[in-house]
């Protein structure tokens, strides 16, 4: 038996035989041009190839796995263009009359060796990003291409360490898992072997041997352990785990499709909190029924200054229409002093939770608050959309609301835009204020919305963002719960429904609980729904009590 | 010739992404050279590798210049920039 030891960097058990990456590029040799403006061109239209191709793969990346690892690509792109690399290439050419492989090489060479020595891990790291960008161009000029997975059955790829276009660019279909000699967790091609949801193993060092090619491995991307001709009871720990796993993710699989609905009859609105369109792709793999929370600050952080009525309009639309007939809750803004817009002018204060934040910035600044309303009243037009208010502790702040509400619909008939005038108007129960005046504030509304972490910071007198609290902010405190039941029964008296979207609703010890309030709706991260609903479907609503609620 | 002090915010200094931002921004002021500068080493802010290899972190003071046709513009630009981004 072999066992080798590496960091675990993306987890999952997997078996198969291993296959060694192989890439094209041979050795550069140096030559003597004599006619150095060719090798100019040369270099300049690998450099464009490479930018393109880079920008596809960006591209590529946004649509799979979102914008963050995306910018990995274009960060690349704008390498390619360096000022001080393009120059180290064009000055070599031109002083030593070489090719321009062998120029590109040296330039690589130099800035890798220069982010090497960096007395900072994050931009040691960056010296694969050089080389990969560098092997890029080179390929480009030779035309060589990096070498796909030349076998029929998937395997696991080994290699002594692979850049992130390498990873991306392979066929997935046909990769089990990753184990590489070097890398870290903070690598890319770790972080992209999680967005991919592959195991991976880096960091084997010479114990990984090119001698162990097509031999049948177990990996363990939790543990960090490479398995190879495992005796009987290596292999049965191995198997017993990548059983279980392959259960759970099979269950999880056949919660797709299914009602959310419990052994009793209960049904549950399974909703996703999303903080941005392009979330809206997780939230429609993972079988979700509608979106609970649409947070509206992506829009107001990401900018430099406050967002136009059809930026904001184009944003929610989109949301809307993906989701078809299910429902997307818009939160109107939701930001304080302690979330840093600059153009907002918000003035410092001692304690941003109990201040001007969130409802009171919108009340507070009509025109800002009617240009949001205006977007999310012609996205209205386009999908089942609502519209739901933070930190509300007063009735009179509801009719407010309403009214603004009305305005704008009165403004958009004139114009004669599309809107919805049924669009339901919800308000996020956040505040002990709010669950006392529960009934009063159920009659103006159609829905409540539950924030656990806003409601359990101001309920306990705990601020959320303190480390030190530790015990005391105990989100199941049975005061947090107790006043979910009285927003709940309030809701249930006034006829309308009551849903959680804090992260309180994907716990699932708490569920029977919830039940038992007769919460009406969940409103959790993508990966939680299917988990959430297989809960669901294993719970009997008429046995779950209150019990957590007695102490 | 403008300049002024900044010290970082960002927990993460600045690494790839912000650094290619900068790089961009601060090529958009024509017939301005503007330098960023950290414990004595001085780069270009357009020269993206070099920018990163200051390796300046949370907390440190740059100190960044422009010098040229439109360089009260760029300061203005710069500065918002860096409150946003670093």
């Amino acid at each position: 038996m072999i066992l080798m030891q590496g960091k675990g960097v993306s987890a999952g058990v997997v078996s198969g035989p291993l296959y060694f990456f192989r890439r094209s590029q041979s050795e550069v040799t140096r030559y003597t041009v004599k006619d150095t403006e060719a090798e100019r061109a040369r270099f300049s239209r690998a450099q464009e190839q490479s930018v393109s191709q880079l920008k596809m793969l960006a591209e590529q990346c946004r649509a799979e796995s979102g914008d963050d690892a995306a910018m990995l690509f274009d960060t690349h792109a704008m390498f390619v263009e360096d000022e001080d690399y393009v120059d180290s290439v064009l000055t070599t050419l031109e002083e030593e009359h070489c090719n321009a492989e062998y120029a590109v090489q040296q330039a690589g060479e130099q800035f890798a060796a220069m982010f090497a020595a960096m007395d900072d891990a994050y931009m040691q790291a960056r010296e694969a990003d050089i080389r990969d960008v560098t092997r890029r161009i080179l390929n480009n000029l030779t035309g060589n291409v990096d070498g796909g997975i030349d076998s029929d059955v998937p395997v696991i790829l080994a290699a002594d360490d692979l850049a992130p276009s390498e990873t991306l660019q392979l066929d997935k279909s046909k990769i089990l898992g990753f184990i590489t000699q070097k890398g870290s967790g903070n690598s890319h091609t770790a972080i992209l072997a999680r967005t991919l949801g592959i195991p991976a193993i880096c960091g084997l060092g010479d114990a990984l041997k090119a001698s162990y090619e097509g031999r049948t491995a177990y990996i363990d991307g939790e543990s960090g352990k490479v398995c190879l001709e495992a005796d009987a009871l290596t292999l049965q720990s191995f198997q017993s785990k990548q059983r279980g796993q392959q259960q759970q993710k099979e269950l999880m699989e056949t919660m797709k499709g299914q009602e959310d609905v419990t052994l009793d009859g209960r049904k549950i609105r399974l909703y996703c909190n999303i903080g941005s369109p392009e979330d809206v792709t997780a939230v429609l793999a993972n079988d979700a029924r509608g979106i609970g929370l649409f947070r509206s600050e992506f829009l107001y952080l990401a900018a430099s200054d406050y967002p136009s009525e059809e930026e904001q309009f184009e944003a929610y639309k989109s949301v809307a229409a993906a989701m078809k007939e299910q429902p997307v809750i818009i939160r109107t803004l939701d930001i304080g002093a302690d979330k840093q817009v600059d153009y907002f002018h918000l003035q410092k204060e001692e304690n941003p939770a109990m201040g001007v934040r969130a409802i009171r910035i919108s009340l507070n600044r009509p025109e800002v608050f009617r240009t949001q309303l205006r977007a999310i009243y012609r996205a209205s037009a386009y999908g089942r959309v609502a519209i739901m208010f933070p930190m509300i502790t007063s009735v009179w702040e509801v009719k407010e609301c309403r009214r603004a509400c009305k305005s704008v619909m009165l403004e958009l008939s004139k114009e004669g835009i599309p809107y919805n005038p049924e669009t339901e108007i919800g308000i996020m129960i956040e505040t002990p204020a709010s669950v006392f005046m529960a009934p009063e504030l159920a009659k103006q509304v159609d829905f409540f919305s539950v924030g656990t972490n806003d409601l359990t910071q101001y309920t306990l007198a705990c601020d959320r963002q303190c480390n030190d609290l530790g015990k005391f902010y105990d989100p199941h405190h049975p005061a947090v719960l107790r006043a979910l039941k009285m927003a709940a029964d309030a809701a249930h008296e006034a006829g309308i429904w009551i849903g959680i979207c804090g992260e309180l609703a994907a716990d699932l010890s708490m569920l029977p609980t919830f039940l038992a309030i007769g919460i009406d709706e969940l409103s959790v991260s993508p990966a939680a729904v299917l988990p959430l609903r297989a809960a669901i479907r294993k719970s009997t609503a008429g046995e779950c009590t209150l019990k957590m609620l007695e102490d | 010739m403008k300049q002024f002090n900044y010290v970082l915010t960002d927990p993460e200094g600045i690494h790839a992404r912000p650094a290619g931002l900068l790089a961009k921004e601060a090529k958009s002021y024509a017939d301005t050279v503007i330098t960023v500068t950290k414990g004595g080493q001085t780069v270009k802010a357009s020269q993206l590798m070099k920018l990163m290899s200051l390796g300046a972190k949370q907390g440190d003071e740059i100190t960044v210049s422009a010098e040229g046709g439109d360089e009260e513009a760029a300061i203005a630009g710069m500065k918002k920039f860096l409150k946003e981004h670093l």
